[in-house]
Order: C-alpha cells, then sequence, then structure tokens
C-alpha cells in the first residue's frame, strides 16, 4: 500500500489559538477515509494545510510524497471542496462546471451532467442565490466528477437533505467502484457516513485522538449496566471511556472485551451492548463534558 | 448494518447465512465486491476483508478474473460448526436468564420441546 497523505508534528497557531496541535497521522492511497470530530476541532484547518491553502506554524505535510506548498505538480491531482467555497460574483453554477475542467484533468463532463440531474440543481441560477443544499450539491458534483486522485471533501452535504446524501453515499461507491481513488470525507454525521470509511481518523481540540480501521473501532467497546459493584468488577484494570451511575446502578463504557467476557457479563446478570463507532467517537471527544465535574469547578 | 460490530464480519456472516439457507449453493458465484458494497452501502475494503475471511475458511474460492465461488462441502462445514458453537453462543445465555427466574433444568427441557413441535 503506498501512502498519498502524509502529516508529521503538523501544528498551526493563529495567534494564541492553537487549531493544530502536533497532528500526525498518513492514509493510505485508494481507499475512502474520515475525518471526524466536532465543529471547530481542527478539520477544515488541517485540510487547509494538506492542499497548501494555508501554510503550517510547524511541523510536515507530504501528499504523494512531496510537499504540497507551491508544488503545482502534486496539487494538480488534488481536488479540495470546502464548505464554505466562495465563487465571483454573477458566477453560476453552469460557470462552475465549465471551469471545472481547467483545474481538473480527469473531469469527466457527462458524469457531471448526470450528477447534476441526480441532484437536481438549477445550473442557471446564481450560485450567491442557490440554498445552502444547492450550493453543497454543486460541490458534489464538482468534487465527484473531478476523479482527482486526491479528493477531499469538507462537509460535502452541508443542507442536504436525507434523500440528497443518500444518493451522495450511493454516487460514490459506484463512481468510486469504476474509478477508485483516494477520497477523505470529513463530516461530523458519522452515523450516516460510517459504513463508508475505511480509516477514521478523529480530531478534537486540534490533537488526533483516534486514527484507526473503521472495523476495527467497531465494536472495540462495550457499554455494560447493572450492579454498580458488578459492573465495576468488569471495569477493573480497563480503558473506561465512560462511566454513569444511577443509584445503585452503573453504566460503564470500556474497551477491551473478549466474546467469553460478554458471555460472562451477561451470565453475572449484566447488560452488555455494543457501541457503534458514533457512541465511541462522541464519547472520546468530550461527550459528556457538561457533566464533567472538573469542567464544572472550571465554570465556577 | 449493525453499528457495534466490525462490518466485515456482518458481509461474511450475511453469504454464510445464504449458503446455509441453500440461496447460493455450492459452486454459485458470489456477487462481486463492488455489488456487495453497493448493496450494503458500505466501504468496499470492508466488503472484500469479509470476502477473504471466507476464503480463509475455504467456504469461497477464488477463480482469477472469474470471481468468487462457493466452495464444495462449504454448506456442510458451516452447518457443523454452526451445531458445535450453538451451545456456548445460543444455549448458555438461555441457561443462565432460565436460573435467575428459578427455572429448573425439567422445566426448561419442557419449554424447549414445546416450542420445536410448534
Amino acid at each position: 500500500m503506498t501512502t498519498v497523505v502524509e502529516a508529521e508534528g503538523l501544528t498551526k497557531r493563529f495567534g494564541k489559538v492553537t487549531a493544530l496541535d502536533n497532528v500526525s497521522f498518513s492514509l493510505e492511497e485508494g481507499a475512502i477515509h474520515g475525518l471526524l470530530g466536532r465543529n471547530g476541532a481542527g478539520k477544515t484547518t488541517l485540510m487547509n494545510l494538506l492542499t497548501a491553502q494555508d501554510f503550517a506554524s510547524d511541523g510536515a505535510v507530504r501528499i504523494f510524497g512531496a510537499s504540497p506548498v507551491e508544488n503545482a505538480t502534486a496539487l494538480r491531482r488534488v481536488c479540495f471542496i470546502k464548505e464554505s467555497q466562495v465563487y465571483p460574483d454573477d458566477f453560476k453554477g453552469k460557470h462552475v462546471l465549465r471551469s471545472a475542467p481547467w483545474f481538473f484533468d480527469n473531469w469527466d463532463a457527462e458524469f457531471a451532467q448526470r450528477l447534476v440531474a441526480a441532484f437536481d440543481v438549477p445550473l442557471d441560477r446564481k450560485m450567491k442565490k442557490l440554498s445552502r443544499g444547492q450550493r453543497s450539491a454543486i460541490g458534489v458534483i464538482v468534487g465527484l466528477a473531478s476523479r482527482a486522485e486526491l479528493t477531499f471533501l469538507d462537509e460535502p452535504y452541508a443542507g442536504l437533505d436525507a434523500v440528497a446524501r443518500r444518493r451522495f453515499y450511493d454516487l460514490l461507491l459506484e463512481d468510486y467502484a469504476a474509478h477508485p481513488r483516494t477520497i477523505v470525507l470529513s463530516t461530523h454525521l458519522i452515523d450516516e457516513a460510517a459504513d463508508l470509511l475505511q480509516r477514521v481518523v478523529v480530531i478534537d481540540q486540534g490533537r488526533v485522538v483516534i486514527d484507526a480501521d473503521a472495523d476495527e473501532l467497531r465494536g472495540s467497546a462495550t457499554t455494560l449496566v447493572g450492579r454498580a459493584s458488578d459492573v465495576d468488577a468488569f471495569a477493573a484494570g480497563r480503558d473506561v471511556i465512560d462511566r454513569t451511575t444511577m443509584g445503585g446502578i452503573a453504566s460503564v463504557t470500556m474497551t477491551g472485551l473478549s466474546d467469553e467476557d460478554r458471555r460472562a457479563a451477561s451470565a453475572a446478570g449484566l447488560e452488555a451492548a455494543s457501541v457503534s463507532l458514533q457512541e465511541l467517537i462522541v464519547n472520546r471527544t468530550g461527550g459528556r463534558a457538561g457533566l464533567d465535574p472538573s469542567a464544572q469547578e472550571d465554570a465556577a | 448494518m449493525d453499528e457495534g460490530r466490525p462490518i466485515f464480519l456482518q458481509v461474511a456472516e450475511m453469504l454464510e447465512a445464504q449458503i446455509l439457507d441453500g440461496s447460493m449453493p455450492e459452486g454459485a458465484q458470489v456477487p462481486s465486491i463492488n455489488e456487495l458494497a453497493q448493496f450494503h452501502r458500505i466501504n468496499p475494503a470492508t466488503a472484500l476483508k469479509g470476502i477473504n475471511l471466507l476464503v480463509d475458511q475455504h467456504t469461497l474460492y477464488k477463480r482469477r478474473g472469474i470471481g468468487m465461488f462457493v466452495a464444495d462441502g462449504a454448506r456442510t462445514r458451516l452447518l457443523a460448526n454452526r451445531r458445535a458453537e450453538f451451545a456456548t453462543l445460543h444455549l448458555r445465555p438461555v441457561v443462565d436468564r432460565a436460573k435467575k427466574i428459578g427455572l429448573s433444568a425439567q422445566e426448561l427441557q419442557t419449554m424447549i420441546v414445546k416450542e420445536m413441535e410448534q
């Protein structure tokens, strides 16, 4: 497997704010990857650095094995669809599609037309007059029809309704099957996109908190519910992600339980439920911050 | 798809279920990786991992350039495996619950016989 994206100790500061803090990870070629995290976690900043739209304060970025900065050869192989793409005044959808082939060598105009029909977007209206969902759809169309070797889609479906999102997932998979390439999808709609992703990089407050194969994460954590003393006996010595109690009952989410452990837990009268990717990520990115005693102290 | 379990295992289990119920007989061609990925709306690499698991277990075999097929004897082997693990996977939890509410082995047995006769 060839590495197509690499970040090493990547740091980006905006004045006193550290948007990215010593971020390191790598992504393999020819797969659909997820860049996940909450709003403001640093996903867009990271993609800006990976595509040389902004400069790192520290650390290194490599795409196709070289720095993207002022590297026209590498950047020609990249398509970056931004959530907040700004278009020239008076630009209409048709202008966007007409100018796309100037930037993308693999542009497929026929496929673009098919996508226009699938998403039902008006091409003869000014971009700034379009709804958020329609603008997102144009972004998605450019992102898919450009067939760039490395495609970054930053929150591609902001404002798209459930039907259009489903259509996007289907078209993405269909086109990816016919034209394998590397796609990096950034989103906070984790549940919906989770099944499409091979590797998952989760960013929280500028740091990488999870970097793992999506399928290895699924089922890696279990929530046990039952008598607090019984639950805690199982949790002892394990990586506990989340713990809540109510009276004598505890609900503890932990990693590292084997199938046998789970059977033993249910034999001991505990309810065992596996944790979805979304729940796991929510837990890892401060799911209970408001209830955390230390957070309350900070507020006081 | 069940979000709490590895999807490649679920893909493998669904194919096994089709072999077990006879809808994919021995020698039949299995859907391609891309068909599986699009049908289940999952990453193709995950679908491939599920298929590879079944190849490793000799349930499926690869014919180069043509596709994947159900191996001879696959159904018999799957059936034997399922029977072997039935007690630990399915009976054990039932027994645990029965004990918790004070059902005797005799009573449980009567219930099982009755359910099976329905």
